[in-house]
């Protein structure tokens, strides 16, 4: 064993890879890494809220569907409410009507009896006055018993 | 085993295994070997250069391209060494880690690369070598104390560094004579840190030196077993495949310990 001056040229080798790894080795990657590090956790906390928010949609979703089925029970009823009373209007117009169109037969109706009654008793004035001029033919003078045979029609 | 050697013999083989491509001055050259101080390893510095060069630079050239998104398959591999590292810098180290982590994250990839080099069969890089004229190679630079202890006292003289920085000169003076046992005592407690700093620092570089030497001196010795080095150096290797990760690791934890504990007041 025997120490020489090889020692210097090793020491002097040894300092000037401890001066590259100082200078260009550590640096950077330590940079790298660090920078990784941040971009990691800065990804896990965006996850981390992006799940909550998530969470957040998922409830204010919940909260909205929710409400949509109060609002459309609510319109449903509403609706078949306003239904019935459509219905219920239709039905009374319809009896109106009915009623007002089974008053006008009902008038309509007597008229024409009275009016058929009024035919009937003129042709039953006529008949008579037929059978009488039948029976009185010759003797009787049409013009001349005129005015006993309208007093006739008149009481008839 | 190696032709190149010469003397076929064990001892000589393993000598031959044992020994640096070394280059020195004309006149320190003492019956053709190198003596003295100025002597260089010229194989542990240029593999163990060629080998942090070309790592650092990758991890360099992935980290410059390095995104926050989807990273490549590159940038996932060297970003798993570098977070595991700097999470133990992290759980040991409580202050500005500018220069703890990359300084953990240099001993670590480098002793495990030069570690690595442990895996290649013994006799494959001699003899290639010396196939273009190069006669001795010793492949694993950790297996070269003059590299282990160049580690240990840098480390020791950035844990100066730390303490002077995080408690001044006035605070670090003090606590070099009043810790552990009082002003009171000062002689004393210079003398214990004394002790204590080149223990921490002969350990750290014994341990890694004495680890990676025993195993490579397996690995020789199993080379001369013949037919049977091939299952037993395969054993080995897969054993080797832990402490060469293990000792990286001891190295780079008790650095960054060491290092808090200069950045801590007592």
């Amino acid at each position: 064993m025997s120490l020489n001056a090889t020692l210097i040229g090793q020491a002097i080798w040894f300092l000037i890879f401890i001066w590259i790894t100082m200078k260009f080795v550590w640096p950077p990657l330590e940079r790298a890494m660090a920078n990784r590090q941040k971009q990691i956790a800065e990804g896990l906390e965006a996850a981390e809220r992006a799940k909550k928010d998530l969470d957040l949609a998922g409830r204010r979703a919940g909260d909205i569907v929710r409400e949509a089925k109060v609002a459309s029970a609510d319109t449903v009823a509403q609706a078949e409410k306003r239904a019935q009373q459509l219905i219920e209007e239709a039905k009374e117009n319809a009896r109106n009507e009915y009623e007002k169109i089974v008053a006008r037969a009902q008038i309509e109706f007597e008229q024409e009896v009275e009016r058929a009654r009024q035919h009937l008793r003129e042709r039953l004035s006529e008949l008579a006055v037929a059978g009488a001029e039948k029976i009185l033919q010759k003797e009787i003078n049409p013009a001349l018993h005129a005015e006993m045979l309208n007093a006739l029609k008149q009481e008839l | 085993m190696s032709a190149e050697a010469g003397t076929l013999t064990p001892v000589g083989y393993i000598k031959h295994h044992l020994t640096n491509l070394q280059w020195c001055p004309q006149d320190a050259l003492v019956d053709g070997h190198c003596t003295g101080f100025w002597t260089l390893h010229l194989d542990s510095l240029i593999i163990s250069a060629v080998l942090g060069l070309v790592f650092f630079s990758l991890m360099a050239l992935v980290a410059r391209k390095a995104t926050a998104g989807v990273p490549s398959k590159a940038q996932s591999l060297v970003e798993l060494v570098v977070d595991t590292i700097d999470k133990q810098v992290k759980e040991t180290f409580h202050g500005d880690s500018k220069l703890v982590t990359p300084v953990a994250i240099t001993i670590f990839v480098w002793v495990f690369l030069m570690n690595a080099m442990d895996l290649i069969p013994v006799d494959f890089l001699p003899v290639t070598a010396s196939a273009v004229g190069v006669h001795y190679l010793k492949a694993v630079p950790t297996t070269d104390p003059n590299l282990t202890f160049a580690m240990s006292i840098t480390v020791l003289l950035l844990v100066y560094f730390m303490n002077l920085k995080v408690k001044g000169v006035g605070g670090f003076a003090h606590e070099l004579l009043s810790a552990p046992f009082g002003l009171w005592l000062a002689p004393v407690n210079l003398a214990f840190r004394v002790i204590e700093d080149f223990s921490k620092t002969i350990s750290l570089a014994m341990r890694l030196f004495g680890n990676m030497f025993a195993g490579e001196m397996v690995f020789i010795l199993i080379a001369l077993m013949g037919v049977y080095q091939v299952p037993l150096g395969l054993a080995w290797a897969i054993f080797h495949i832990l402490v060469i990760t293990l000792q990286a690791f001891i190295f780079m934890m008790l650095t960054i310990v060491y290092l808090s504990m200069a950045a801590e007041s007592h």
